[in-house]
This record gives C-alpha cells, structure tokens and sequence, in this order.
C-alpha cells in the first residue's frame, strides 16, 4: 500500500512539473493549469486511504468549508485585486503548513529524530510568518492600512533580537521536546517577525514581497514535507519556492533594487506624492480633441500603461480605444514593463480581461528598438518607468533601471492627474519636452474622452 | 538521521533545480497565472493537513489539523480556479471582428 501511496505521489509530482512546464506559452497554459490539479486530486485521494485515518468528520467539514470560502473567493475578485488575493491565498498555504507543524508535534510520542525537529520548527516558523506577513500584505493592498511604509527607530535591531530568540528557544526545546509553551513562543515570536517584516514595505514594492510569500509558503510545504518524510510536498514545496525565487528577483532587476534594499529601505511614499522641484518649467496643456487629431495622424502607436489605469479602472475604454485605432488601419501596440501593476505580470492580466489580444502585449526587451520608429507614445498612468534620468542622473533613485524608450517616439502623449513626480519622487523631464503632450485628467476620463472625439 | 535525510535532500535540491529550469521558461505575459498557479500548488500541504485533521489522537492535534484543512483548500481550490478563470482571458488575436 505504501508503495502505491508513493507511486501515485510521483505520479503527482510529474503532473506538477508539466503543469509548470505547459504554463510556457498561452497556448498550452491552461490545460497546465488543470494538469497541475489532476495531480493535486490524484494526491489528495491517494491520501484519504491512509491508514492513519479513523475519523472522516472533520476532514469533510474542512473540505468542505475550504472550497467554498476557495470557489467564491476566486469567482468574485477583480483582475485589479488580483495582487492580495494571492497573497492571503499564499498565506493560507503558509498557514496551512505551520498548523499542520503544530498539530504533528502535538501528537508526536517521545523524541523525534534531530532533523525531523529541526524540519518542523523550520515549517512552523516560516509558515506563521507567511501567513501574518501575507495579511499585512493584504491589509496594505487592499487599503485596509496605508499604503505607505511604516517605519520607527531600531526596526532592524528589534527583527534581529527577534530572530536570535526563536533560534535561542529552538535550541531550548531541541533539549527538552515536551515544553510546548516554548513552541508557542516560537509562533508567537514569528508573527510578529512576519507583521514587521511586512509593514515598512512601500506600495511599489509589493511585487518583490508577493513573490516572496509565494517562495515562502512553497517552502513552508517542503520543510512539512520533511517532517512527514513525504516527497510530493518536497517537491511540491520545492517547485513553488524556486518559482518565488525567481520573480522576486525577476522584480528587483525590474527596479534596479537589491532584494536587500526593498526589505530593508522602507523606500516610497503613498502613491507617490513628494516635493515637486522645479516649478519654473512650464508645461503646455492639450486637451482630448488635440490628442484625437495627432492619434488620427499617427501610423504607428504604442501604449504605454501603468499602475493608474488600473487603479482608474480605464482598462476596458482603453481596449477600445486600441481598438478604433486598429480599425483605421494604424499599427497598434502596448509596452509592458515588468512592474507595471502590484505584482509580476498584473498588467496583462488586466488588459487580456479587457480583451486585448496577447500578441499585442509586448515585452520591454522587445519592443524598446521600436519606439524611435513610432509616431506616438501613449503613457497612461506610469510614471518612473518612462523617466529618462533613469539613464543618466547618477544620484537618482531610478538611476540604472531599465525603462521604456518613450522619449524617443516623434510624440508621447502623457495622460496624467498632475505634474506629481511618481513613486520614487523623481521629477520627471519628459513632461517638459517639446514634443510631450500632457493631457491632465484622471485616466479613464480622459480615454474616454479621447474615444468619444475619435469616434466623432 | 542518515540514509532517509539525504534521500529527501536529494529530492528537494533536484525539484528546485528543476523549478528553476521550467520556471525561467514561463513568459513574463503569464507570470500572474503563474504566481497563483504555483501557489495553488504549494497548498499540497493539504495532503499532511488531511492525516492531522483524521488521525484522531488529541482534540489539539485534530482542531489545528482541520483549520489546517481548510487553510490549504482555500489554497488549492481558490488557486487553481482563479488560474483557470485568468487563462481563460488570454486570447489570440481572432483578425477582424465583425
């Protein structure tokens, strides 16, 4: 019987990896996605004709209960909370993890094996911190807090000391494995590393700390796996955790940041904000009929979208907008920067509900060359991304992250609220160019605008 | 310790080489289907929440092993089925409407 549990566990495993493997190409990620949840069912039912299991109430009842909360919760968000419903879902994968730590120590007869301790003290303190770092997370992007990091003095000193301690009781009840009040404190102490961990983390930076919970709750599942000697969560816990890895990574390059630095930093205000310098330069003002005529004039354009659209909702206009621009026969496209949206790959979720073909959305790498041969660039809604001291000023927060060549388009459209430098607090040199036109508004107005007239 | 340790070792350091292979693969275009794809995924810790929460030992044991159960279906139901739903809006370019 064993034998077969672990069979079929393999079997689970592979459908994992090609699950992952098919999420390579549009085409085929869908049926990757359901791949990867034969292997989740082919696991669970494996599990359930464990001898170890006498009583099947409460595993019905959590079933039950999981997949309901799971089914809705998932058929009722919107592209745009996309962000911290992965992360409290990351969080509850976490939890899941540390409670199941918990629950195998609380039933453990006698002395473990040395790693099968260290194996579940490791589950249980990554795993709380998972969960309690993913619901600031969630608090944060759903502005249930601010936005802002919070900040106070010694903050890394007090996480350190925190740290030293959990590795303090670990050791205390390596010696002594039946003070469970010490297990508790190690919890304990856990979330609140979880909780400051999270809170001094700017808006912007949210797509590096999703990607870590994610590589996080991955390896919370391999460190159970450990202590329940069971490869598929190794495995399982494994593939999620390089995943994590990766973007997170992915992200910081993005941003021209070390890992370190979005941590650590507490960089970033609310939404941006910040002084504006340089008030003597001058902008000139274009209104939605201006834009329409040189929009109508242009071959080729290229939009560029960021953060705002999303949070203006301007998505769905902004497609049609893309839309009659096709139908006149221009050469239509959108440039996607990886941070643009609050986690990796958002804003193309986002544009491919609004139903913009994905062969339109094109990547920075891709499409920077092109813009020198583009009539217009259309910005909507970004900011720091399109900011050419990125290139050149030295003493900069944006110095040296690669952005998207819209300077050099024959015109960039800039639709924005104000002259606000973005979330770096960077002022932006572009607004003042000649060949900039800013159209002042909020986003979805003013698309809208841009529709209507062009439509005229 | 010994032989089982460096069995399951194995197991880890191999799967994340084999994470970072198919990983660095997955477009950019898809990296948020992949994020709760792959969390879905992690939720795998529902197989040892199972045991925990039908072993039958201790009230403590079972209760935190239930919560656990419910933790990790969320996990996996709610991943899996916003994937499917996000997937579903990747579409080709159908040339010419109407």
């Amino acid at each position: 019987m064993e034998t077969i549990t672990n069979l079929v566990y393999l079997l689970a495993a592979v459908f994992f990896i090609l699950g992952l493997k098919l999420l390579s190409s549009p085409k085929t990620a869908r049926r990757g996605n359901q791949l990867a949840l034969v292997g989740m069912l082919l696991a669970i039912i494996m599990t359930l004709f464990d001898k170890q299991i006498i009583d099947f109430t409460y595993i019905i009842i959590g079933l039950v209960v999981g997949t309901a909360i799971g089914l809705y919760w998932a058929k009722v968000v919107k592209m745009t909370q996309m962000p911290q419903m992965v992360a409290m879902f990351n969080g509850f994968g976490g939890g899941a993890s540390a409670l199941v730590a918990f629950s195998e120590y609380s039933r453990m007869a006698g002395e473990p094996r040395i790693d099968i301790a260290i194996a579940l003290i490791l589950s249980l303190f990554v795993g709380t911190i998972t969960f309690f770092g993913s619901l600031i997370a969630y608090a944060k992007l759903q502005g249930i807090m601010r936005g802002a990091p919070i900040v106070y003095k010694m903050q890394q000193v007090v996480n350190a000391l925190i740290l030293i301690a959990i590795i303090v009781l670990s050791v205390f009840i390596m010696l002594n494995w039946s003070l469970w009040g010490l297990l508790l404190a190690i919890v304990i102490l856990s979330a609140f590393l979880g909780v400051l961990g999270v809170i001094p983390i700017g808006g912007a930076d949210m797509p590096v700390i999703i990607s870590l919970l994610n590589s996080y709750s991955g390896l919370a599942a391999a460190f159970t796996g450990f202590a329940l000697q069971n490869n598929v969560l190794i495995v399982a816990g494994a593939l999620v955790g390089a995943s994590g890895i990766i973007l997170s990574d992915l992200m910081c390059k993005a941003m021209n940041r070390s890992l370190t630095n979005v941590l650590f930093a507490a960089v970033g205000s609310e939404g941006g904000g910040g002084a504006v310098g340089g008030e003597q330069k001058t902008v000139t003002r274009y209104t939605a009929e201006d834009g329409a005529v040189i929009l109508d004039r242009a071959q080729s354009v290229i939009i560029v979208p960021g953060y705002g659209l999303a949070v203006a909702q301007a998505q769905h206009v902004l497609a049609e907008l893309a839309q009659i621009l096709i139908d006149r026969g221009k050469k239509v496209r959108f440039a996607i920067h990886p941070v643009a949206g609050r986690m990796p790959g958002h804003m193309n979720v986002l544009l491919a509900e609004a139903n913009v073909p994905y062969e339109l959305l094109v990547e920075m790498e891709e499409i920077n060359d092109d813009f020198q041969n583009t009539d217009v660039a259309l910005v909507i809604g970004a900011n720091d991304v399109i900011n050419p001291v990125a290139r050149y000023k030295k003493d900069s927060p944006l110095y040296g992250m690669p952005i998207l060549n819209v300077d050099q388009a024959q015109t960039v459209m800039i639709i924005k609220r104000s002259l606000s430098p973005g979330f770096a607090g960077e002022d932006n040199p572009l607004f003042y160019e000649e060949k900039t036109m800013m159209l002042f508004g909020d986003a979805k107005k003013m698309v809208t605008e841009l529709v209507q007239v062009m439509k005229e | 310790m010994g032989a089982s340790l460096v069995t399951s070792l194995t197991i880890f350091v191999l799967a994340i080489f084999v994470g970072f292979e198919v990983i660095t693969k997955v477009p950019p275009l898809l990296h948020t289907p992949l994020m709760s794809g792959s969390n879905a995924i992690s939720g795998i810790t529902l197989v040892g929440s199972l045991i925990s929460a039908g072993a039958g030992m201790t009230a403590l044991s079972t209760g935190l092993g239930t919560l656990a159960v419910i933790f990790a279906t969320i996990n996996v139901v709610g991943g899996f089925k916003v994937t499917d739903r996000m997937l579903e809006m990747f579409k080709q370019d159908k040339k010419k409407k109407k």
